[in-house]
């Protein structure tokens, strides 16, 4: 049996026949063509599919859509604002925060919810926050590099 | 892609219509909250359910309240980022805060709940594993075999207990409101568990756990040391739950010590709890405590790092636990291993 269900993702709104058993992570990369979201282990142990849902992160892989109904989801490709990359998205590329780029979307995601919830985390906020995702080319040390320079220049915009 | 296999799914917006349709299931119903814990199983057909009763939409389920008479009484599914930093665990309950703070990840936390994590599976190396390792090594009783793989001439299953919450809200006498066909009833939370592996719930197949309440605890102090490989991510290997009450001269009036992850269910201490009534916590008492622990303690060799070592733990965990309640604070450095708040 299918079911009939609305998603915001990324400010849009899409309607969908799905059966239950549909993660939102196959949604968005199968029926959304969506596939900035990484599937991981799919076992809710690595952290690639996280995506934001009202502003969260969650583990898309572990998370049924048919839940979902009226809440805004954010994948990787609503981050940037229209043409204007985010400042993390920016401080990743500059700092070389990115290597194999698998785990990148899932950090970034978890990233912005911690900006948004806290402008000026220290270092230990930043690895608690990102304590979910895991970088198996382990460039942790840039990846934090980077979440502090996008913190930096987003609560101290340049003059 | 690893998928969910197909189910039907029903959403109750009240306890009652769960209950109904819990009941209506009749034993191929499985109810879910956060479902980091039911999806992977299920991904890796260690569960099998044909419907699947979604509880988040139950407005009575979530939320923290103060009760009448001080006590908390927590939704079953308040997430587990949200006990994790409610100002009232953080500043009543610390073990409970710790516990909570401590399960899995950041983004886990944010989906997992507070009763997913009490009425968590219990977990085993040869148990959680994809259909295709478990059939290559030959299926245990838990799931497709009649054997145990740990301990093979044993009657019953060796799965471990391996939530966190649990030893923690024993340690603080928390109890668990269960709803059902035949109504309501409260119980410890200590005698949720049972001690086997595969039948570990005393919860019935048509009941659902709907509150957890925490008495006021105000002269008590409590924490949670839990053990792992990684800071996040893993499940426990051990994990220590200890809470006193003492007097204004720094005499303990009353102990609880609960052990987690040792035994198919949290394993409650009170000959250890009982041997630091009266005193003041010294070295040498608290040594008397973790070496009692250390006997009774008795883990199977089947989850992460070695046996002996394990073993071992246990009397350096209830160590490190009772110094830190004692302010006896040598320890304190080693706090963050925990991945504490």
């Amino acid at each position: 049996m299918k079911h009939l269900i609305t998603l915001r993702v990324n400010r849009q709104t899409y309607e969908l026949a799905l059966a239950a058993n549909k993660t939102l992570l196959e949604v968005l990369r199968e029926d959304l063509e969506l596939s900035g979201t990484k599937h991981g282990c799919e076992l809710g142990e690595c952290g690639a599919c996280t995506v934001l849902i009202d502003g969260n992160p969650f583990l898309s892989c572990l998370t049924l859509p048919i839940e979902l109904q009226g809440k805004e989801i954010t994948t990787v490709e609503g981050v940037a604002a229209d043409a204007e990359p985010h400042a993390l998205q920016t401080a990743f590329a500059e700092l070389g925060a990115s290597q194999c780029g698998y785990c990148t979307p899932g950090m970034m995601l978890a990233a912005k919810a911690l900006l948004e919830r806290n402008p000026r985390p220290n270092r230990e906020e930043i690895k608690d926050a990102l304590a979910g995702n895991i970088c198996r080319c382990t460039g942790y040390l840039k990846i934090i590099e980077a979440v502090e320079l996008a913190a930096r220049r987003i609560s101290e915009p340049p003059a | 892609m690893l998928r969910l296999p197909r189910f039907e799914y029903a959403a109750p917006h009240s306890v009652t219509q769960a209950v109904a349709y819990l009941r209506d299931g009749a034993g191929e119903a499985v109810l879910v909250a956060g479902g980091t814990d039911l999806y992977p199983n299920m991904k890796r057909g260690l569960v099998e359910p044909r419907l699947l009763i979604g509880l988040s939409a139950i407005p009575e389920l979530k939320g923290l309240t103060q009760g009448a008479s001080g006590e908390l009484v927590i939704g079953a599914c308040a997430t587990l980022s949200e006990v994790a930093r409610d100002a009232r665990v953080r500043a009543g309950y610390r073990a409970l805060a710790l516990a909570a703070h401590s399960v899995s990840t950041p983004t886990l936390r944010n989906m997992g709940t507070l009763g997913g994590n009490l009425c968590l599976d219990t977990r085993c190396n040869y148990f959680n594993q994809s259909y295709q390792w478990r059939q290559s090594i030959g299926f245990c009783m838990k799931k497709d075999g009649d054997i145990c793989l740990v301990a093979p001439s044993s009657p019953r299953c060796w799965a471990i207990s391996s939530c966190d919450t649990a030893p923690a809200l024993i340690a603080l006498g928390a109890s668990a409101r269960l709803a059902g066909p035949r109504g309501e009833r409260v119980i410890p939370v200590e005698s949720l568990y049972r001690d086997d592996g595969i039948d570990y719930l005393t919860k019935q197949a048509d009941e659902i756990l709907v509150q957890i309440v925490v008495p006021p605890r105000p002269d008590w102090c409590s924490t949670y040391w839990k053990l792992r490989r990684r800071g996040s991510f893993d499940f426990p290997i051990l994990g220590v739950a200890a809470a006193l009450q003492s007097d204004s001269n720094g005499f303990v009036r009353e102990a609880r010590i609960v052990l987690g992850a040792v035994a198919a269910h949290p394993l409650t201490l009170p000959d250890a709890a009982e041997l630091l009534v009266g005193k003041a916590l010294s070295e040498e008492v608290i040594a008397g405590a973790a070496e009692l622990a250390y006997r009774v303690a008795k883990p199977a060799d089947n989850s992460d790092l070695t046996l002996g070592y394990r073993k071992r733990m246990v009397r350096v965990y209830l160590e490190r636990a009772l110094r830190e309640l004692a302010a006896l604070d040598r320890d304190s450095a080693l706090r963050d291993e925990t991945g504490a708040a």
